[in-house]
């Protein structure tokens, strides 16, 4: 007979007491949206541009428009620039409350938030249904690993609920099938006010790779209300954690302007 | 040389040709249709014949064929997909009903969105009228966090009666997203169809351009692919471990599956900067050199460590086992007729592996263990991917053992005109992509093979007249992912 009881208590403690500072959050030498840096752009240069699956990267006005909604964080750009404007680098904590946070600017100024007296009372406790829309299944991947000993979002007061009714946070991931569709939307009609809506992953921010075809949509924008955009392909479970506790306003947004620590 | 031996036929000659093929052992893979620059539409079967390592194609001209489906019943999916898609059409089928899209759908197939009408269409059920039968519809959005897909029961009780999975709620069209695209690029979106099988994905998907192109990786590459092909095995099925131990209510030996994928995930992303060894692969070898030093051997040694107590802890544990042991037996026959690949079918006592029977990469030159059982149970289903996950860190210290320096990419660019064909072992069974290169070459046609799409297929029949309470269990058991099969 096997003591898992006893095996379990004898393991320790296996959860990170991340984000606490300086703890590990796992997520060592995870690439994350790469690192635009306009200086060092070469005039005429368009490699980027080309070679962006999903056109995150645009010539605009003779510059480059950046807007990391649409990456899916494939590293081509990077292999393809000539002089190290776009970078590779760490920075997948992009969960933001306003989508043009996600488009490079030099204008980091703090868009001002919705009213957020309402969502006070839920800091403790939140309450997401998930619903796939049409997803690689890497996003539920990691969601799943949310609740694995390491993250353990138990401890954070955040629970996965089987009921929209339950819900106060619809979680989507995909870029919306067709026949997704109509399931997200009476999802989201089931769920009690207050409620808010957050896009996980570039598929659900933007389309990602298939959006716009014969089968899906681009996105949640014109589908549902967004509260909470986190792109990436997939984002990691601490970037999910961190967007969360962004919402609840227990961790700074750390994305402005398409930047880190802005 | 591209992987295939192609063979035109005529389309009345099919049913014989299929027979033979039977007879002699072998097995149809897949079929799908395409339309080659300036002539018809053509349909390809994609053949397995013994002890040849390239594949058989039968190619069929034209849009209206008799169906295969009654004498191989694993073509009944493709050619309704076909019929969907391509609006082929195929006389005599015995399920005549679309599959991937749903009523309708083909002729809205450019209509917007948003005016798109309800998709809760006729799912084809049979009309059980029996008083006491109760039918229960549930999903496409199910509890938990998993993938979108509705199932129905027809039960009594606690016995299912009938089950029938609707699937393709998640359609997305990807084999489209392929065309017009340039053949080195597109690998980003081979690695997004099914998330969990990214590197399998990109792997079959490389195979068939380099066949296309004819050009041969270098070795280190060859080398550190099989390495990266078996530490996606392994994270994948430490989740499934995970998983199967939730449908069984053991805690504890949920969290420890769990916790183990994840040191999984946390060692390849440090290894490659992915937790789903994303951005790795391109047509022709690798995009960027990866150095696994010592820290990598001495972290899987670890990991394999608490792996071997964690199966000696389940393999004691009467709770689980005594849901496993004779829960959704698959007997062989059906697996075979079915389709069922990967640890599926090995659990059911057909010895396959893509990676001894057709090598690719440096499977040829590495000792792989392929487990069978003949059981066919949940259980059996388990211990195959137990002993997988035992021969995947054999081989990846192999790899790490043999590892030489060397370049790690070569030029590969395949001609106009081109096609090829490739495969690879997923975690979950067989993946072939086809590939045809257009005039211009860029991609004009992909078709996409997954193991779900197969082994989805062949799951209901351990369903029906079994009862409610080993329903989440056998549905673990079986490891489908939803992606990879909807497209």
């Amino acid at each position: 007979m096997a003591l898992w009881t006893l095996f379990g208590l004898m393991s320790g403690k296996a959860t990170t007491p991340w984000p606490k500072d300086g703890a590990n959050d796992g997520q060592d030498g995870v690439l994350g949206m790469p690192r635009y840096n306009p200086a060092l752009c070469q005039e005429g240069c368009e490699e980027c541009a080309a070679v962006c699956p999903t056109h995150a990267i645009q010539i605009q006005d003779g510059g480059l428009s950046v807007d990391y909604g649409r990456c899916v964080v494939c590293q081509l750009c990077t292999e393809a620039c000539p002089s190290g404007a776009m970078e590779p680098s760490h920075d997948w904590a992009f969960g933001v409350r306003d989508r043009t946070d996600l488009v490079w600017s030099n204008d980091r100024t703090s868009h001002p938030a919705a009213d957020r007296t309402e969502r006070r009372a839920f800091r403790r406790s939140l309450h997401i249904r998930h619903v796939d829309a049409g997803s690689c299944n890497g996003c539920e991947s990691e969601l799943q690993a949310l609740n694995n000993p390491f993250y353990n979002l138990h401890r954070l007061g955040i629970f996965f609920t089987p009921s929209p009714r339950f819900a106060d946070l619809l979680l989507v991931t995909g870029p919306v099938t067709r026949a997704m569709f109509e399931p997200l939307r009476s999802a989201y009609e089931a769920m009690p006010e207050p409620r808010w809506v957050m896009a996980v992953g570039t598929c659900a921010v933007s389309g990602g790779i298939p959006g716009g075809n014969y089968a899906c949509g681009t996105g949640l924008e014109g589908v549902l209300p967004v509260d909470l955009y986190l792109p990436g392909c997939p984002p990691n479970p601490s970037a999910i954690l961190q967007a969360l506790l962004m919402f609840l306003d227990r961790t700074p947004q750390r994305v402005r302007g398409g930047q880190i620590g802005g | 040389m591209n992987g295939m031996r192609i063979k035109p036929l005529e389309a009345s000659k099919l049913h014989a040709a299929a027979k033979a093929l039977y007879e002699a052992g072998g097995r149809v893979q897949f079929a799908y249709a395409w339309s080659p620059h300036g002539s018809g539409t053509e349909v390809r079967y994609i053949c397995a014949v013994p002890d040849q390592q390239d594949f058989d194609v039968w190619t069929v001209a034209g849009c209206s064929l008799p169906s295969l489906a009654p004498v191989v019943p694993l073509l009944g999916w493709y050619e309704r997909e076909m019929t969907d898609l391509q609006k082929i059409k195929f006389s005599g089928h015995p399920e005549p009903y679309p599959l991937v899209l749903r009523e309708d759908d083909s002729t809205r197939i450019n209509g917007s969105l948003k005016s798109y009408p309800p998709t809760n269409g006729h799912a084809h059920l049979p009309a059980i009228e029996t008083r006491d039968v109760q039918q229960l519809p549930f999903g496409p959005i199910r509890a938990d966090v998993v993938e979108s897909a509705e199932f129905t029961f027809f039960y009594i009780g606690e016995r299912i009666i009938y089950y029938q999975p609707r699937l393709f709620f998640k359609h997305r069209g990807m084999e489209s997203c392929f065309q017009g695209q340039r053949p080195d690029h597109a690998v980003v979106i081979a690695e997004r169809v099914s998330g969990v099988g990214t590197l399998a994905h990109a792997l079959a998907y490389c195979e068939a351009i380099e066949r296309a192109a004819k050009c041969t990786v270098p070795p280190r590459a060859q080398a550190l692919r099989v390495l990266l092909a078996e530490l996606e095995r392994i994270y994948n099925h430490l989740h499934y471990l995970g998983h199967l131990c939730h449908t069984t209510s053991l805690k504890v030996g949920e969290a420890q599956g769990k916790l183990l994928e994840e040191k999984a995930k946390q060692l390849i992303a440090r290894l490659t900067g992915s937790r789903f060894l994303r951005s790795l692969l391109t047509p022709g070898g690798l995009r960027r050199d990866l150095t696994p030093d010592r820290w990598l051997g001495a972290g899987l040694e670890a990991l394999r460590q608490e792996f071997v107590a964690y199966v000696e802890r389940l393999e004691a544990s009467e709770s689980h086992l005594d849901r496993l042991i004779t829960t959704g037996p698959l007997p062989a026959r059906i697996a075979f007729d079915q389709g069922a690949t990967g640890p599926i079918e090995r659990a059911s006592g057909l010895d396959r592996d893509l990676r001894r029977d057709h090598p690719y990469a440096q499977y040829a030159e590495l000792p792989l263990a392929v487990s069978t059982l003949k059981e066919g149970d949940a259980y059996a289903r388990e211990r195959v991917r137990m002993a997988e996950v035992e021969a995947s860190f054999i081989l990846c210290q192999r790899v790490l053992l043999l590892l030489e320096p060397g370049p790690i990419r070569t030029e590969c660019a395949p001609p106009p005109l081109s096609q090829g064909l490739g495969w690879a072992e997923d975690p979950r069974g067989s993946l072939f992509y086809a590939v045809h290169i257009g005039g211009d070459g860029r991609l004009a046609r992909v078709k996409i093979k997954s193991p779900s799409f197969s082994n989805w297929r062949a799951f209901p029949f351990t369903v029906h007249d079994t009862n409610m309470m080993d329903y989440a269990i056998n549905e673990a058991s079986f490891g489908l992912t939803i992606a990879g099969c909807d497209r």
